[in-house]
């Protein structure tokens, strides 16, 4: 191809049919309530891990969604499963077994179960 | 020739013996070499003394079934005790009869099969064995209403049975009714009976019984023996004897680890599933009835737990208060969700990275003051603690003011335990470098790790009810006594968890008048708030807690008072009433 000097960015489009939803879908399973979630944010201001370090859980709600293993696993081991955001979540969302399921979903993962 | 129907009962009982034999000397052989060292000192001591007492009063009598239940207790005694009687004074029987202890071990069992002759003290002992016979039997009956209907001993729900249990179970109960009507065959043929089997007796002359009937009775007495023997190392009854080997250890000060091992599985194999944690479980108001600490053991024992099951439970401790075999419930659900969990902890490498300077006061501190992830969401508790800390002019450290760690104790309820001990490191240092000699909590969850898991040496660890209590005592801080009623909720981790019931109680009398609630102190219920349940639903928690609120509330006080930042916060969600934590009142009625 010509160089025009110039590049495109990568495309920002979501495509839906390459989503992995291995994690999610295992979140789901097993704790149903977490499709309430209105990404609203209360547990992220909330948040033990959050006052500490850059650790957003409402961001992460969303990667998961998306499908964004590699920086769920990255992120997910600074919560402290101290419970404060499932005081706070105005949906009633099991957030601390949410937060396990990530930790068990990935482990399942990387031995490749699911 | 005719003596072969001892065989059945022989084999079994000698199957029974190398079976335990292998059983119970790898359970021990695997006990840390520290444990091991630990009985060694012990077993001559008072201890050991101490142990079989115990072993008597609770594997024989079955005293703490008694005391919860009676009709239960008594089902387990005259079983188990009623037996045990049998054994020895058939033995004396023996004795009598052949001057000697040294008799083969089937003589006392079959004894009225062999002995149609006089002998000393015959007809006493013959009675007496009768009479035995009728208290084992009374209990063999209560055994037959029980699992046609548990209701009458008042248990929910009974236990589900597996092919060996139901083996061991039917061959039990056949064992005593077979041994009435084989001696009472006897009696007919011999007239050797005493009033139980001479009365059964009389039945049997009216038909006749023939010496081959006699004999197809004491064989079938002695198959039923058998198969009980053969069954019991891998039913149930397992719990009777590995019991008393429990409550040797527990004696011996062998405590329960965080990591499942031998002294773990010989508790586990020690529940009787006598049902009575059944009852006490909140979560049958939410028709939860799978979970409770006899299906858990169960599990853990057939190895199929699930983790639904597994995380869902409160971890309350009102099963392991009413356990009557002082089974470490909470501590063995905890130590299978670590086992469950060890494959993904985490580091929390961030740490290394926060700024590490613990902060000082200028002068030698009195109190290091941790307030922990609770207590930040419910500022009126902070912020009533440092207006008591700074009235009684205490010289504390904040040490969680602007940014903390968690404690690590919600980590340590969920089974993540490496990852808790990263938290719990962190703290550690900071609190030990402050050279303060109290750490003072305000949360009851943290309160219990502390306790239990960090090993501060000689710093002394305070819940805020304790140490107000102290305050005022010194007269550091004074109260004015109101005119409001107040009924006081024990948190689950400051009342089992660590047995602080009194100091916030005596507080409370001092700032109002103090109600009781039907269920309180050690049978305290919960909030439904705990951190130790992970798969319980909102909807389930609510249920619950109205049912505890129910209860609370019932003498209509002006105040719900707590001690516990989490028990205040899931309590506000529900009631008209105001609910205040201890640190709140306290700090209200400061004159
Ligand atoms: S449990 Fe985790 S995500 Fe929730 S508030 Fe605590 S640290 Fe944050
Ligand atoms: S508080 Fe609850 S609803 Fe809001 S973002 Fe967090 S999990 Fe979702
Ligand atoms: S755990 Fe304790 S209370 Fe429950 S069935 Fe077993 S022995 Fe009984
Ligand atoms: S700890 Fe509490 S919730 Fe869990 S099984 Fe025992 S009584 Fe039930």
């Amino acid at each position: 191809m010509r160089n025009f000097g110039f590049t495109t960015t990568k495309s920002r489009t979501i495509d839906y049919e390459k989503i992995d939803t291995r994690l999610i879908s295992y979140i789901l399973q097993n704790e149903p309530s977490f499709n309430a979630c209105l990404s609203c944010g209360s547990c992220t201001a909330i948040c033990s891990a959050g006052n500490l370090t850059s650790f957003n859980i409402r961001k992460l709600s969303l990667q998961i969604r998306l499908g964004d293993i590699e920086n769920t696993k990255l992120e997910i081991d600074k919560c402290m499963l101290c419970g404060k955001c499932l005081l706070e979540c105005p949906r009633g969302i099991n957030t601390r077994n949410v937060i396990m399921l990530i930790k068990k979903g990935l482990n399942i993962i990387d031995k490749n179960e699911i | 020739m005719e003596n072969y129907f001892i065989l059945p009962f022989t084999l079994g009982m000698i199957t029974l013996f190398v079976i335990l034999f292998i059983k119970y000397g790898l359970w021990i052989a695997r006990l840390s070499h520290i444990d091991k060292l630990r009985i060694i000192q012990c077993i001559f001591t008072r201890r050991t003394w101490d142990a079989i007492v115990e072993s008597v009063m609770e594997g024989l009598l079955h005293r703490s079934i008694f005391k919860r239940n009676p009709l239960l207790g008594y089902m387990h005694m005259s079983l188990a005790f009623g037996w045990f009687l049998l054994i020895v004074v058939g033995h004396i029987e023996g004795f009598l009869c052949y001057g000697t202890f040294a008799n083969a071990p089937w003589i006392p069992i079959f004894f009225q099969y062999f002995v149609h002759y006089q002998f000393p003290g015959e007809r006493i002992m013959t009675n007496l064995m009768d009479f035995l016979l009728l208290f084992i039997l009374s209990g063999v009956l209560l055994a037959y209403f029980k699992r046609l209907n548990s209701k009458i001993f008042g248990i929910k729900k009974t236990t589900k049975l597996k092919p060996f249990d139901k083996m061991a179970m039917i061959a039990l109960w056949f064992i005593f009714p077979l041994r009435l009507f084989a001696e009472s065959a006897t009696a007919a043929l011999y007239g050797n009976g005493g009033f139980l089997t001479n009365s059964v007796a009389n039945l049997f002359i009216l038909i006749h019984v023939t010496p081959t009937m006699e004999s197809i009775l004491w064989w079938a007495y002695s198959i039923s023996l058998g198969l009980f023997f053969v069954g019991m190392p891998f039913s149930r009854y397992m719990h009777i004897l590995t019991e008393v080997l429990f409550i040797f250890l527990r004696h011996y000060g062998i405590k329960l680890k965080k990591q499942f091992n031998s002294y773990s599985r010989i508790q586990v194999y020690s529940c009787s599933r006598c049902g009575v944690c059944i009852d006490v479980c909140q979560m049958h108001v939410a028709n939860i009835s799978n979970n409770q600490s006899v299906y858990i053991l169960k599990n853990i024992r057939d190895q199929n737990l699930t983790d639904r099951k597994l995380y869902n439970c409160l971890l309350c401790g009102r099963c392991e208060q009413v356990c009557p075999v002082k089974i470490n419930l909470n501590d063995l659900r905890i130590s299978q969700r670590i086992r469950a969990t060890k494959e993904y902890n985490s580091d929390y490498a961030f740490l290394q990275s926060l700024p590490n300077e613990t902060p000082t006061t200028g002068k030698q501190p009195e109190v290091i003051y941790f307030a922990g992830c609770m207590t930040h969401m419910t500022p009126g508790i902070k912020k009533s603690i440092v207006k008591v800390l700074d009235k009684a002019n205490v010289n504390y450290i904040f040490m969680d003011k602007e940014k903390g760690a968690c404690c690590g104790r919600p980590l340590m309820l969920a089974g993540q335990y490496e990852a808790a001990k990263k938290l719990i490191d962190f703290n550690r240092k900071k609190i030990l470098e402050s050279g303060a000699p109290v750490l003072l909590v305000s949360c009851p969850i943290c309160y219990k790790v502390f306790r239990d898991d960090y090993e501060l040496g000689q710093i002394t660890i305070k819940h805020h009810s304790e140490y107000f209590l102290e305050l005022v005592e010194q007269g550091r801080i004074s109260l004015k006594k109101s005119n409001s009623s107040i009924v006081y909720h024990d948190p689950c981790e400051l009342g089992r968890g660590c047995n602080v019931y009194e100091q916030p109680r005596e507080l409370l009398k001092k700032t109002g008048t103090l109600l009781s609630a039907k269920q309180e102190k050690v049978m305290s219920l919960c909030c439904s708030g705990s951190l130790g349940d992970l798969s319980l639903s909102m909807p389930d928690r609510n249920v619950i807690k109205a049912e505890t609120l129910k209860v609370l509330l019932q003498k209509n006080p002006d105040v719900l008072a707590t001690a516990c930042p989490l028990c205040k916060k899931t309590f506000v969600k529900g009631v008209n009433i105001q609910v205040k934590d201890i640190a709140e009142i306290v700090a209200n009625a400061m004159e």
